[in-house]
C-alpha cells in the first residue's frame, strides 16, 4: 500500500532534478513519509501552477482585448447557470482528487505499530533534553553557536545557529518513536529532512515516528514561540548505521560513569575557571549576560552581587536549587557536580568578584548528599 | 434634486466638539478611516523595525525581547487598528448611502463605538512602556506562554481586548440594523449592492465570533488572577483548549477581514468594465458558504498539536471545500471583465491586483490545507506569506481601491490620477518584494517569529526587507494624495465613473451631511 | 419623522452576543466531553469503578506499557517510575511504583498530570489505583513510594503494541502565584 502511495506521488512529480538542490523549496527529505509529503507538496503546487495559468491567462487576455481604448463595446449578460455549475463542480472534483493521497499518506504518518527505539524529547526554555527510554541515556541539547557570531563580532559559520553541543544521535533503517512533552511552555519539534513537527505541550504527551533511509546530520528548529530565544533553541539530528549507534550508546554510559569519577579528581584552580567559563556561557550568560551585568529587575547581575561575594554555601544553594519563583532553575538536576563546581568557582572570581575561593565537585557532591 | 436642497436645514457643529459628538455617519465614517490611517502607520513602523533586524542574520538592532513585543503589537495593531476599523469606516459612509438610508440606525451607539477605539489603543501601545515590556506571545497569544509566562502587562492587553471586541460588535449591531430596517421603500435584500451584502455577512460573523474572543481572554484572566485552570493542565485543564476555542473565534475573524474586501472589488469591477456583475446571485451564496464553512474549518491551524486521525481529515476536507466558493467567486469576477469595455483607473487596478494576488494567497492557502504538508509548512515564513498575501494586497488592497472608489463622492474633489498610477505600481512592486520571497525561505525551513536566522536564508530575507521598506515608504505618498485631494483637487463631477451604478451616486458631490431625508424612490435615475 | 427601527432588531442582536458569549464558556465543558469520548489529547480517566476480571487468561495478546516521569518547570523533586517499561497481556492487572523525594528546602504540593500517547489508547487504560486522583503534599527531603494499579482493556485496537503513560508533577503549593519572568 504504502510503495503504491510512493509511486502515485513520484509519478506526479516531474521537477527537473538540478532544480532540487536550490534551496527554495520544501526538502525531499531522507524518509519515506517526507518524501511522499514533498511529492503531494509537488502535486498540489503543479495543481495550483495549472489552476492560475488558467484563470489569470483569462482575465489578461480580456484586459488586453476588452479595453474601451480599443473600441470595446460592453457585453450585457450578467450570468449563465451552466457555466456556472460547471465552475463549482469542477474544483470539487480537483479537490477530491487531491484528498485521496493526501489521506492516504496521513494514515501511514499515524501507524502505531511496533517501534525499535522510543526517544523522549522535552521541550524546555530554551533547549531540548533527549531521553532514550528503557537505556538509561539522557541529556540536554544546547545551542552550540557562540555569542561573538550571534552579535557580529565573528564570522558565522555555514551552520549557524543550527548547531547544538550534544546531537541526537539514531540509527537509520529502524523505527524510531519520539514521544514529545514540554517543561514549561509550548515548543514544537521540528526536523524538516523527517517531515517532523510536532507540538510540545506541557502536561501532556504526543508522537510521532520516523525511519531514517540516508546517514547523515539532518538540522532544524523549534517551531511554536516559546519565549525569547526561541529562534535559538535548534535541532541536530545524527543518523548513524546501527552499529555505530551501539557503539555511541555505550560510549555514553560509559561517560556517564566517568563523569561521576572526575567529581573524586582533584581540580586545580585554573582548570575550574577553564571549565567554568564554557558551563557559564551555555547555560548562565542568556540572563546573567557574559559579563554578568544581568537583566534587572527581571535577571540580577551576578558582578559585584552579595550572594556571589558572600558565603559559599549561600551560593551552592541557589545554583542547585534554584530560585524557581523567580525563573531561576534548579541546575542540581541539569548540571554534573563538576560543572556546578566549575560555574561557581567562574562566577566568584570573574568580573569585579575576586574572591579567590575554589568550590571543588567533592564539596557540591557531599551537599547534594546530605539531603 | 429638489429632495437634497432642503437637507441643509443643518449642517456639521463649528470647532473640534464636531468630531468627537458628532452622530453623522459621514464624520463618524471619516473619524475611522483616518484612526485605521494612524493604525496602519504604527503597525507599520513596528514592521520596519522587524525588517530592519532580519536584514541580515546576527541580532544588530533589537534584542529578541523586543523583537517578539514587535510581532505581537504589529500583527494586533493591523488587524484590530488598521484593517477592522477601515471597513468599518467604509460601511458607515456607504452602506446609508447604498441603501438610501438618511443616516445609521443607532447613531448613538456609533459614535460611542468609534471613541472607545482610541482608548483601546491607547491602553494597548502603553504596554511598551510598562515593566516587563508589551505582550511578547504574538497576535495569536497561546496559553501558556501568555498566562503563567506572560509580562505584568497582559492585563492590559486583555482590557485592551475586551474594549475592542465591545466597539466590534457595537458597530456591527449596528451595521445589521441599519441594512434590516432602513433600506429604501421597495428595495429587497436582493436587490442591495454587494458590498452592503458582505458587509451584512461580516457583520454577523462578528457578533457570533468576537463574544467567543472576549470569553477566551476572560478565561486568561481569570488563570492569571483569581487562580482558575483553563488552560493550566495543573489544575486539570489543557493548553490546546486555549488553541481551539482561540481559533474558533480566530477563523472567521479572517474572513471578517476580508468579505467586505470582496464587496468592494465587486463594486469596482462592474464599474470600470461598464459591465453588470456576473452572477449576482452566486456572489451572496458563495459569500454566506464561506461565512458558514469558515465555523468548522479552525483546527486547521492546529494540524501539528497531536489531533486524532479522524479529526485531522475533518478539517482537512472542510478548508478544502472553502476552495470552492472562493473559486466561484473568482470565476464572476474575471467573467464580469470578460467582454467588458475595461479602463484602468486607480480603483480598477488595485481591484485586479486584489483578484490577482488574493487568488494566489488562496492558492497557498489550498496548499495548506493539506493536513501532512502542512506538518512541514505550520509555522514557517510559508503560512506568514500566504497570510500576507491576503491580508495585504487583499485586505488593503481592497480597502485602498475602495477609498479612491468613493473619494471624489466624498470629498466632492478629484484625486491625481498620475500619482495614483505611481502610488498602485510603487506598492504592487514592493509588495511582491516583500511577501513572494517569503514563501521560499518558508518552504527552505525558516520558522516566523525569529529575531535571527540561519545562512541559507539570507538573501531572500534581505530581498523581502528591500521590499517591505519600498511598501511602507510607498504609503506615504498615499497620505500626500489624500490631503492633496482635499486640499486642492479638482473639483469632481456628479458621476466620477461613467460605468458607476447605484444609489450612492445619485445624491450631489460633495455629498451633503444629510442625505435621503426623503427615502429616494427606486428605478428614478 | 417616521420611526425606521423596529427594536426587535437590536435586542436580538444583543441576545446572540450574550449568547455567543456564553458559549465560549460552554466550550470548555464541550471539549472535555470530547476529549472523553475522542480520547483526544492523551487524557486518562478517573478511578476505574468496575470490576476487574483477574481471570481473563486466555487472552494472550502481549502489549508494552512505558512510563515517563516529567516534573514541569524543573519541580526540584526526585521522580522516576521503578520500571520504565513493562510487557502484560491485555486485561491482566498490575501494580507499578513510581519513587518520589522533595529535595527542596520547603514543604511541596504537587499535582501529577497523567497522559497517554497514542492519545487513542488513553480510553482503554483503567487506573484502579493512582497518586495521580489527589493531590500530594511533601516536606522538605521527604521521599515516598507512588503505587499505581492498573490493568489494559481488552478492547484496544489490535494495531496498538506500545502505549506510554506520561505523569508531570506540577508545582501547586501556590495556585494563584503566576510565575514572574
Amino acid at each position: 500500500m504504502r510503495r503504491l502511495l510512493h509511486l502515485f506521488c513520484l509519478a506526479l512529480v516531474f521537477i527537473p532534478e538540478p532544480l532540487l538542490a536550490l534551496e527554495f523549496n520544501m526538502p525531499r527529505g531522507v524518509t519515506d513519509t517526507s518524501q511522499s509529503i514533498f511529492g503531494l507538496h509537488m502535486t498540489i503546487f503543479y495543481i495550483c501552477l495549472a489552476i492560475a495559468i488558467i484563470v489569470f491567462g483569462v482575465m489578461f487576455w480580456s484586459i488586453f482585448h476588452h479595453r474601451k481604448s480599443k473600441g470595446a463595446k460592453a457585453a450585457q449578460f450578467h450570468g449563465n447557470v451552466l457555466i456556472e455549475i460547471v465552475w463549482t463542480i469542477i474544483p470539487l472534483i480537483i479537490l477530491v482528487l487531491i484528498a485521496i493521497p493526501s489521506t492516504m499518506t496521513l494514515v501511514d504518518m499515524y501507524d502505531a505499530g511496533e517501534s525499535d527505539i522510543d526517544i523522549q524529547v522535552t521541550g524546555h526554555q530554551w533547549k531540548w533534553h533527549y531521553k532514550y527510554i528503557g537505556e538509561d541515556v539522557d541529556f540536554f541539547s544546547i545551542l552550540n553557536t557562540s555569542r561573538e557570531e550571534i552579535e557580529n563580532r565573528k564570522k558565522k559559520n555555514p551552520n549557524y545557529l543550527l548547531e547544538v553541543d550534544n546531537a541526537l544521535v539514531v540509527p537509520i533503517n529502524q523505527k524510531i518513536r519520539f514521544l514529545f512533552t514540554s517543561n514549561d511552555v509550548i515548543h514544537a519539534w521540528w526536523v524538516p529532512d523527517l517531515a517532523i513537527k510536532k507540538d510540545a505541550i506541557p502536561g501532556f504527551i504526543n508522537e510521532s515516528w520516523t525511519r531514517i533511509n540516508e546517514p547523515g546530520t539532518y538540522r532544524g528548529q523549534c517551531a511554536e514561540l516559546c519565549g525569547k530565544h526561541h529562534a535559538f533553541m535548534p535541532i541536530e539530528v545524527k543518523a548513524v548505521p546501527e552499529a555505530e549507534y551501539l557503539a555511541w550508546l555505550d560510549e555514553q554510559k560509559a561517560a556517564k560513569l566517568a563523569v561521576a569519577a572526575s567529581a573524586e579528581k582533584d581540580w586545580s584552580m585554573d582548570e575550574l575557571m577553564a571549565a567554568g567559563a564554557t558551563v557559564y556561557e551555555k547555560n548562565c550568560a542568556v540572563c546573567h549576560q557574559a559579563d554578568g551585568s544581568g537583566m534587572p529587575p527581571a535577571f540580577p547581575p551576578l558582578n559585584g552581587s552579595a550572594i556571589v561575594q558572600g558565603d559559599k554555601v549561600g551560593h551552592i544553594e541557589i545554583v542547585v536549587h534554584g530560585r524557581l519563583e523567580k525563573g531561576m532553575p534548579a541546575f542540581g538536576e541539569q548540571l554534573s557536580a563538576v560543572d556546578i563546581a566549575a560555574v561557581i568557582t567562574y562566577e566568584r572570581n570573574s568580573w569585579d568578584n575576586q574572591t579567590g575561593d575554589i568550590v571543588t565537585p567533592a564539596e557540591i557532591q557531599a551537599m547534594m548528599e546530605k539531603e | 434634486m429638489s429632495a437634497y436642497t432642503e437637507t441643509t436645514h443643518h449642517g456639521p457643529a463649528k470647532g473640534w466638539t464636531r468630531w468627537i459628538l458628532t452622530t453623522n455617519h459621514k464624520d463618524i465614517g471619516t473619524l475611522y478611516l483616518v484612526f485605521s490611517l494612524i493604525m496602519l502607520f504604527v503597525g507599520g513602523s513596528m514592521a520596519f523595525v522587524i525588517r530592519a533586524e532580519l536584514f541580515q542574520p546576527g541580532l544588530q538592532l533589537v534584542v529578541p525581547e523586543f523583537f517578539n513585543q514587535m510581532t505581537t503589537m504589529h500583527g494586533l495593531i493591523m488587524v484590530f487598528g488598521a484593517v477592522m476599523p477601515a471597513f468599518v469606516g467604509l460601511a458607515n459612509w456607504q452602506v446609508p448611502l447604498m441603501i438610501g438610508a438618511p443616516d445609521m440606525a443607532l447613531p448613538r451607539m456609533n459614535n460611542l463605538s468609534f471613541w472607545i477605539l482610541p482608548f483601546a489603543f491607547a491602553m494597548l501601545i502603553s504596554t511598551l512602556f510598562m515593566a516587563g515590556g508589551a505582550p511578547d506571545f504574538g497576535w495569536t497569544f497561546y496559553a501558556p506562554l501568555s498566562t503563567t509566562y506572560a509580562p505584568p502587562s497582559v492585563t492590559f492587553f486583555i482590557f485592551a481586548i475586551h474594549m475592542m471586541g465591545i466597539s466590534s460588535i457595537m458597530g456591527a449591531i449596528n451595521i445589521i440594523v441599519t441594512i434590516f430596517n432602513m433600506r429604501a421603500p421597495g428595495m429587497k435584500l436582493m436587490d442591495m449592492p454587494l458590498f452592503v451584502w458582505t458587509w451584512l455577512i461580516t457583520a454577523f460573523l462578528l457578533i457570533a465570533v468576537m463574544p467567543v474572543l472576549a470569553a477566551v481572554v476572560t478565561m486568561m484572566l481569570m488563570d492569571i488572577h483569581f487562580g482558575t485552570s483553563f488552560f493550566n493542565a495543573a489544575g486539570g485543564g489543557d493548553p490546546v483548549l486555549f488553541q481551539h476555542v482561540f481559533w474558533f473565534f480566530a477563523h472567521p475573524e479572517v474572513y471578517i477581514m476580508v468579505l467586505p474586501a470582496f464587496g468592494v472589488v465587486s463594486q469596482i469591477v462592474p464599474t470600470f468594465a461598464r459591465k453588470p456583475l456576473f452572477g449576482y446571485q452566486s456572489m451572496v451564496y458563495a459569500t454566506i458558504a464561506i461565512a458558514v464553512l469558515s465555523f468548522i474549518v479552525w483546527a486547521h491551524h492546529m494540524f501539528t498539536v497531536g489531533m486524532p486521525i479522524a479529526g485531522e481529515l475533518f478539517f482537512m476536507y472542510t478548508t478544502m471545500l472553502i476552495a470552492v466558493p472562493t473559486g466561484v467567486k473568482v470565476f464572476n469576477w474575471i467573467s464580469t471583465m470578460f467582454r467588458g469595455s475595461m479602463t484602468f483607473e486607480t480603483p480598477m487596478l488595485f481591484a485586479i491586483a486584489f483578484i490577482v494576488l488574493f487568488t494566489i494567497g488562496g492558492l497557498s492557502g489550498l496548499m495548506l490545507a493539506i493536513a501532512p504538508a502542512d506538518f512541514q509548512y505550520h509555522d514557517t515564513y510559508f503560512v506568514v506569506a500566504h497570510f500576507h498575501y491576503v491580508l495585504v494586497p487583499g485586505s488593503v488592497f481592497g480597502i485602498i481601491a475602495g477609498v479612491y472608489y468613493w473619494l471624489p463622492k466624498w470629498c466632492g474633489k478629484m484625486y491625481d490620477e498620475k500619482l495614483g498610477q505611481w502610488h498602485f505600481w510603487l506598492s504592487f512592486i514592493g509588495v511582491n518584494l516583500t511577501f513572494f520571497p517569503m514563501h521560499f525561505v518558508g518552504l527552505a525551513g525558516m520558522p516566523r517569529r525569529i529575531p535571527d536566522y540561519a545562512l541559507q536564508f539570507a538573501d531572500f530575507n534581505m530581498l523581502t526587507s528591500l521590499g517591505a521598506f519600498l511598501f511602507g515608504t510607498t504609503q506615504l505618498l498615499f497620505v500626500y494624495i489624500i490631503v492633496k485631494t482635499v486640499r486642492s483637487g479638482k473639483p469632481a463631477e456628479q458621476l466620477p465613473w461613467e460605468g458607476a451604478q447605484g444609489l450612492e451616486w445619485t445624491v450631489p458631490t460633495p455629498a451633503p451631511y444629510h442625505t435621503f431625508s426623503t427615502p429616494p424612490v427606486l428605478g428614478e435615475k | 419623522m417616521k420611526r425606521w427601527l423596529k427594536p426587535s432588531t437590536p435586542t436580538g442582536l444583543m441576545l446572540i452576543v450574550v449568547l455567543m458569549f456564553g458559549f465560549g464558556f460552554m466550550l470548555v465543558p464541550l471539549y472535555d466531553v470530547f476529549c472523553e469520548i475522542t480520547g483526544l489529547n492523551g487524557k486518562t480517566r478517573g478511578p476505574y469503578q468496575g470490576e476487574v476480571n483477574a481471570a481473563t487468561n486466555q487472552n494472550q495478546r502481549m502489549v508494552t506499557i512505558q512510563f515517563v516521569a516529567n516534573r514541569n518547570d524543573n519541580l526540584p523533586w526526585g521522580f522516576d517510575p521503578d520500571q520504565e517499561e513493562i510487557q502484560l497481556q491485555i486485561g491482566e492487572r498490575k501494580q507499578t511504583t513510581f519513587r518520589v523525594s522533595n529535595t527542596y528546602d520547603q514543604a511541596v504540593v504537587a499535582q501529577a498530570i497523567p497522559s497517554v500517547s497514542p492519545a487513542r489508547a488513553a480510553d482503554y487504560l483503567n487506573k484502579v489505583e493512582c497518586f495521580c486522583f489527589q493531590r500530594q503534599p511533601l516536606d522538605a527531603g521527604q521521599s515516598k513510594d507512588f503505587p499505581l494499579v492498573f490493568f489494559i482493556d481488552p478492547d484496544l485496537p489490535a494495531d496498538i503494541s506500545k502505549l506510554t503513560l506520561s505523569y508531570t508533577l506540577f508545582d501547586i503549593t501556590n495556585p494563584a502565584s503566576a510565575r514572574t519572568h
